[in-house]
């Protein structure tokens, strides 16, 4: 396992995610009103949109193509079968830190 | 295990295998191994709505039932794309091989590789449930290209794409299947002729007058219908079908042939195997084969001398299997299954039950012809309950003589309440009265029984509460009314789901309680009312309808929170299916010069815009953009946004009016122009599209618009509301007719801003205008009966007033990472640094 400094929270606007690529793996990092920072997987499974561009809150993000929901921290999806991969990530000293 | 469980092999993986399994698993979930053949590489999906994949309604991935994952969640082995073909009964062993992947599942030679490995599967139990195939009646030239059969997804697609290149398609069969083909078919363009071998259509469920009538009907429709024609010979000329030979010595010219001409069952497996077959597997009351420990189920059965194609007589057998199978009721019987359909061929209306004709000398036959509107009812009724019905055209009483046919309930002595309802609207049959086994949601198939029970011990007092927990009502809707019945039977009282009324989901208010208490507490971010109003806790689901109700509520003091935006409003640009968007440059009233279409032309070469595509508000639609080339081809461009991408006024399209037209009266491209000018970037519950027409020729479809004005002799404007042409067709409500252009800004104005304040979030105007009324908003709008017009007007001026061109974030973003590309990271150099 290794840890990714991905620089200042700042890039981040507040109560949105945005994305990463991770050596050609698309990763979305939210960060939440509450502070809280949530990464996962960036498409979604159901037709691959671009979850960083979805609308997020509540530990929740809603995929922007056709309204999938996925919980940040566990990854579960809205739909039957459907869930996504979920990132450890933090924040130290005002960076990002994503764990792989 | 010491003791390894009794293994069940299911061979044939379509509605009925699948049903059955999962009726086995509900009674005894783990009980026997189970291990599945099915000779399609698919998990099993609904075959009813095929001929929505052939009309393009929807996709082939929305009509699966059960997806692959689903036989692995419940432990069940899939041999998918593997055909059984024969049963060892004396090594009670099921042997099967893998299909050709070009090989129809239903195809007589089973095609199977013959390189392929031989796959067995030992067993205690066997389930044949291999369905049927279609009928192809014998004639010459059948088979190759241009010639289908309408029975799998891959049938659908192959139709579709054939049709693309024909004129003229061939329809063999006048059943209720060769008639949904034919609709999917027309839906491709081509002209579409139905040939059915008996003197009428729908021989199954009509009786000849009835056939006659839907015949019209359908003829009506632009599609013909020939009655009485055998096909003897398919006949190509230069390797393309070119026409029908018919037995009478006529000929039909076609560029193609469907076969929808009914089903046979597959039944070679019981053959092969030794099991008794007839026309299918001779089954007895248990579902039983001639072999005890083999059982069949579905199409492929024959019971007491009948075959069934319909749905409901399978979901029945498989209750009774299941029940027997799993030794919760060893004794359960399947007794044959009564018949009756409702449906929709091509929008008319028709249900069937029962017999057609009357056959004893008693029978009472009951008839109502109404020849004008295309309405026929007609009921045989025996010894006082339905022996059979017909309803065309008008189906009304449909749900409840279906319920007494299929009960065998005595039936009132006023035949005319069973065709008509009572003249008093009290029901013609208490649902009390019916037998708990008495299905209730045909779709879903849901008794009685179930929905009692979660009506008295599952506390479900609504529809929708009821539909949650059963499923009832949550397929064509038709049932809902007789659900309500039942929870005012056993519960008192429906009540109404509150939450069905809230304006998000999130915030447990109605919109004029929310409206309220936010300027109460005055409110003017989204994180401010889920903090006051939500419970502290932010629901995404609700974010977007309260960002756009806050900016209505505080124009230009309301907190703009980007979060709470949607995705095409943070970068004012519309999201595609592959995450590209596209950008649609403001074209006042649909007027455009040469030099700003050179400009669009460059800015197109420019950036390698993939597609340029007028749009169906006249204007220029630029698709597959980058994110990150957003803002340069605004700059660009120099024209502002045409916000075709957002909640709120998109466009005014117009006619060329009075400029050029020889028929216009009216100058609608001058209003047109105005009209956008002044709306543009005003937000509100739902889109709004406006055209204004010169003339009552209606060129630019102002009729059918959310807002439209059309100008009529006499100097005059009409203004129509609520108006639609989408997915909802609906043609606008006048609501005045006035003098200006400036009367025509006034109203338009003061309704949008009507609409802004009391729409729910995402209602269009067709639904808003249909839930107030037309004469209620004449009212207000024009007649100023609440005495709010001045207050609309000055509402509906500073949202005019606040309008910015979003795309000048162009020069200035709202936040740094707002037209950003993702930020490339990489875990090794910087794992490195990190030591």
């Amino acid at each position: 396992m290794s840890t990714i400094n991905l620089g200042s929270i700042e890039k981040i606007p507040i109560g949105q995610g945005i994305c990463f690529n991770v050596d050609g793996a698309e990763i979305a990092v939210f960060r939440q009103r509450d502070g809280k920072l949530f990464a996962t997987q960036n498409r979604c499974p159901h037709k691959q949109g671009p979850l960083s561009e979805g609308v997020a809150g509540g530990g929740k993000v809603i995929c922007p193509l056709h309204a999938h929901k996925f919980d940040l921290a566990t990854g579960a999806g809205s739909e039957p079968h459907e869930c996504v991969k979920t990132y450890a990530v933090c924040e130290q000293d005002g960076s990002i830190h994503l764990s792989l | 295990m010491n003791n390894p469980k009794p293994k069940l092999v299911v061979i044939g993986n379509g509605m009925a295998g699948a049903r059955v399994v999962e009726e086995i698993l509900k009674r005894a979930r783990g009980q026997f191994d189970i291990v599945m053949f099915g000779a399609e590489p698919y998990g099993n999906y609904n075959r009813i709505l095929l001929s929505n994949v052939l009309n393009g309604s929807q996709q082939a991935a929305d009509i699966f039932m059960n997806p692959l994952a689903w036989y692995s969640e419940n432990g069940i082995k899939l041999h998918a794309g593997v055909k059984a073909t024969r049963i060892d009964r004396e090594r009670k062993v099921v042997i099967g091989t893998p299909l050709k992947k070009e090989a129809p599942a239903y195809a007589v030679d089973a095609a199977a590789m013959p390189e392929a490995a031989v796959i067995e599967e030992t067993y205690d139990h066997v389930i044949i449930a291999t369905g049927s195939r279609p009928f192809v009646p014998p004639m010459e030239g059948f088979g190759g290209a241009g010639t289908f059969l309408f029975r799998t997804i891959d049938d659908c697609d192959q139709i579709a794409e054939y049709a693309k290149t024909c004129k003229k398609a061939a329809v063999i069969g006048g059943g209720l299947l060769g008639l949904e083909a034919a609709r999917g078919l027309m839906t491709h363009g081509v002209e579409v002729t139905v040939l059915e071998a008996a003197p009428q259509l729908m021989i199954a469920q009509l009786d000849a007058e009835a056939g006659q009538m839907l015949r019209g009907t359908i003829e009506g429709m632009g599609i013909a219908v020939m009655c009485e024609k055998i096909t003897t010979k398919i006949v190509r000329v230069d390797g393309r079908i070119a026409r029908l030979d018919f037995k009478d010595g006529s000929t039909l010219a076609t560029d193609m042939v469907v076969i929808s001409a009914g089903i046979r069952p597959i039944a070679e497996i019981a053959g092969a195997s030794g099991l008794s077959v007839n026309k299918g597997i001779v089954c007895d009351d248990q579902m039983r084969t001639s072999d005890r420990h083999i059982f069949a189920v579905g199409e492929c059965v024959e019971h007491r001398g009948r075959i069934y194609g319909l749905v409901d007589p399978i979901w029945e057998q498989a209750n009774v299997l299941a029940d027997v199978l799993t030794g919760l009721n060893p004794k359960a019987e399947y007794l044959g299954s009564k018949l009756g359909t409702k449906l929709k061929v091509m929008g008319v209306e028709l249900a069937s039950m029962g017999e057609t004709k009357p056959s004893l000398p008693d029978d009472e036959v009951v008839i109502y012809r109404e020849p004008s509107r295309g309405v026929y009812k007609k009921l045989i009724v025996r010894e006082n309950k339905i022996a059979g019905a017909i309803l065309l055209g008008e189906i009304d009483t449909a749900g409840v003589l279906m319920q007494m046919f299929m009960a065998d309930t005595v039936v009132s002595a006023r035949r005319a309440d069973l065709l008509f309802g009572t003249a008093t609207g009290a029901p013609v049959l208490s649902v009390f009265d019916l037998p708990d086994h008495a299905q209730i949601c045909n779709c879903n198939g849901v008794s009685k029984g179930a929905i009692k029970e979660a009506i008295q011990i599952g506390k479900c007092h609504s529809v929708s509460k009821v539909g949650g927990c059963t499923k009832a009502g949550l397929g064509c809707g038709s049932c809902k009314s007789l659900v309500a019945q039942l929870i005012e039977a056993y519960a008192g009282e429906v009540t109404e789901d509150p939450s069905e009324h809230y304006y998000v989901p999130g915030v447990p208010l109605e919109k004029s309680q929310l409206v309220a208490e936010i300027k109460r507490l005055g409110l003017k971010s989204v994180s401010a009312v889920f903090r006051e109003l939500g419970g502290g806790k932010e629901d995404p689901g609700s974010k977007v309808g309260l960002a756009s109700l806050l900016k209505t509520l505080w124009p230009g003091e309301y907190e703009d929170e980007r979060d709470a935006r949607f995705i095409n409003d943070r970068v004012h640009a519309n999201i595609q299916k592959d995450g590209t968007f596209s950008v649609v440059p403001r074209i006042y009233g649909g007027v455009t010069t040469p030099d700003e279409l050179r400009r669009i032309a460059d800015v197109a070469v420019k950036y390698n815009v993939p597609m340029v595509k007028f749009t169906g508000g006249q204007r220029l639609d630029l698709l597959g953009v980058k994110k990150d080339d957003l803002p340069k081809m605004w700059k660009d461009l120099g024209i502002p946004s045409g916000h075709a991408y957002t909640k709120g006024f998109r466009t005014c399209k117009s006619c060329v009016g009075t400029d050029f037209c020889r028929y216009g009266v009216g100058d609608s491209i001058a209003l047109a122009q105005k009209i956008e000018r002044r709306f543009q970037g005003v937000e509100s519950p739902h889109k709004m599209k406006l055209a204004t027409a010169g003339c009552p020729r209606n060129c630019s479809e102002a009729y059918v618009k959310d807002l439209g004005a059309v100008a009529i002799e006499g100097g005059l404007w009409e203004i129509y509301i609520g108006g639609a042409a989408g997915g909802s067709v609906r043609k606008g409500d006048l609501l005045c007719t006035v003098k200006t252009h400036d009367e025509v800004l006034t109203l338009m104005g003061r309704f949008m801003q009507y609409y802004r304040e009391h729409g729910k979030y995402l209602e269009r105007t067709y639904h808003f205008v249909e839930r107030f009324g037309i004469e209620t908003l004449r009212k207000i709008i024009v007649e100023d009966s609440e005495g709010i017009a001045t207050r609309l007007d000055a509402g509906i001026q500073q949202a005019v007033d606040a309008y910015k061109d979003p795309w000048k974030e162009a020069e200035l973003p709202a936040y740094p990472a707002q037209f950003s590309a993702p930020e490339l990271a990489h875990a090794l150099a910087v794992a490195e640094n990190n030591g």
